[in-house]
């Protein structure tokens, strides 16, 4: 009966759920950084005419859901479910963008791996038969997450400079089981690891081995030469994280000589002074909706592996000193040949 | 004039430096908050052990304005306190002697927050 699973933690999809469309829309600073041309919407100031930063990702959110479900040219009403989530408590930006679309809605919670968690359960839903058309996303504000996670901004405190920049992005998917579009072939679904990193400002550190483990797993489960991809991209590792998840995998024998490269290190420009690159749940989503797919589309890249990476602790549990769980999720997304 | 400026650019610098190294070379988890805190209580330190007089002797305000000038103040109005009124004086000499700075703080803090929203 179980036939779609494949080794430990993947899944490979019988009937591959496509990529119908992808919107997305990002700050001010994502929109000066390299992938500019990549983003359907770029806002002139980080709060877009609304009263508060909360209201503003919220409304990115919408907007992202209903671009995507715009460019699909599908009825609002044809879409079976949104699976979206957020980094804000009880994920506001996903629940509140949700009530004024009107659709049933999951919430999720991966941290900065929704968006490669909303896509593989989208996937799932898809291909299991539960739905037709599933809206997967996720949002990240700069200046919500820095209210949630560390202190007033006002205080202007110093950013260690391996401290990553969470970007103000979202970014959203329209997964179907019909149409044309490059599709969702896999998808491994990371475990909890914790190595004991227990400064909130290293979470490339915390995540680089949870990212690792499940690369690891995704290869071995479906049995894949290391150049099966053309790219191989993690969500937010950044800088630091990246260099150790590239370490980590050539010390257990996994080398990646296809490009390796990270969501959060392609989305900003070392002259922008992010120190470490971008993070949040927003950098994966405008990535992926943004240049990866419009690789893919184009016939750049055949076949990719986003990697969403997530650190998995809470303000209260650092200042507590507790250590930062984290956890990586992998999808593969191929354009197939006859396309 | 350079005979006052020069001397609490130097002493205000190294102060602010120490500050900045105690923020550079400690893990993470040693916040600003932190900082602010060790500043305030070691200048109270180094001032009821005569250390920090010297110092503000020669940097005046490069030596009073730092967070560890406050603590200096507090530790001073205390023993002046306690010398003059015994143990009451002790607890308010201290703040009869940062009676301006802390006055002021409630002062411009209530201002700025009637004035201007918080914002991040």
């Amino acid at each position: 009966m179980n036939n779609k699973k494949a080794g430990n933690q993947t899944v490979v999809f019988q009937s591959p759920p496509v990529i119908l469309s992808k919107y997305n829309i990002v700050g001010p600073k994502e929109g000066q950084g390299p992938l500019k041309d990549s983003f359907d919407v770029i806002l002139k100031d980080t709060y877009d005419g609304e009263k508060s930063w909360e209201k503003t990702e919220a409304k990115m959110l919408e907007t992202a859901m209903r671009g995507a479900v715009s460019k699909a040219n599908v009825p609002l009403d044809a879409v079976d479910y949104i699976l979206a989530g957020d980094l804000l408590n009880q994920i506001i930006s996903s629940n509140f963008a949700a009530r004024q679309i009107g659709l049933p809605f999951i919430g999720l919670y991966g941290a900065c791996s929704t968006m490669a968690l909303s896509t593989a359960l989208g996937a799932m839903l898809v291909d299991g038969g539960y739905a037709s058309k599933v809206l997967c996303s996720a949002s990240s504000h700069h200046d919500t997450a820095e209210r949630q996670y560390r202190l007033p901004t006002e205080q202007g405190n110093q950013r260690a400079m391996y401290a990553q920049w969470t970007v103000t992005g979202a970014g959203s998917i329209m997964l179907s089981d019909t149409g044309v579009g490059p599709k969702v072939t896999s998808a491994t679904i990371g475990r909890v690891i914790d190595f004991g990193e227990t400064d909130a400002n290293n979470m490339g550190a915390a995540m680089a081995p949870a990212v690792a483990d499940t690369i690891l797993n995704h290869f071995r489960d479906l049995n894949r030469p290391p150049d099966y991809y053309d790219l191989v991209a993690t969500g937010d590792l950044g800088m630091i994280g990246l260099q150790l998840a590239i370490e980590i995998l050539k010390r257990s024998n996994l080398n990646i000589t296809n490009d390796f490269t990270d969501c959060g290190v392609m989305i900003y420009s070392p002259s922008q002074d992010t120190h470490a690159g971008g993070s949040g749940c927003g950098c994966s989503a405008a990535v992926l909706t943004g240049n990866i797919l419009d690789r893919m589309l184009s016939g750049n890249l055949k076949r990719v592996l986003l990697v969403g990476s997530g650190c998995l602790h809470s303000p209260a549990s650092s200042l507590q000193g507790e250590s930062m769980p984290a956890i990586g999720h992998a999808v593969s997304i191929e354009v197939s040949k006859a396309v | 004039m350079l005979n006052n400026i020069i001397p609490a650019f130097v002493v205000g610098g190294l102060i602010c430096i120490l500050g900045q190294l105690l923020m550079d070379l400690t893990k993470a988890n040693v916040t600003p908050a932190h900082v602010l805190v060790t500043f305030v209580t070691g200048g109270v330190v180094l001032g009821a052990l005569g250390l920090y007089e010297p110092l503000v002797k020669f940097g005046g305000a490069g030596a009073t304005v730092p967070l560890s000038g406050f603590g200096y103040a507090l530790a001073k109005g205390a023993i002046e306190g306690a010398e003059s009124n015994g143990l009451i004086g002790a607890f308010s000499g201290g703040i009869e002697a940062t009676a301006v700075g802390i006055a002021s703080a409630l002062f411009f803090g209530y201002l700025v927050a009637v004035v201007f929203n918080p914002k991040g």
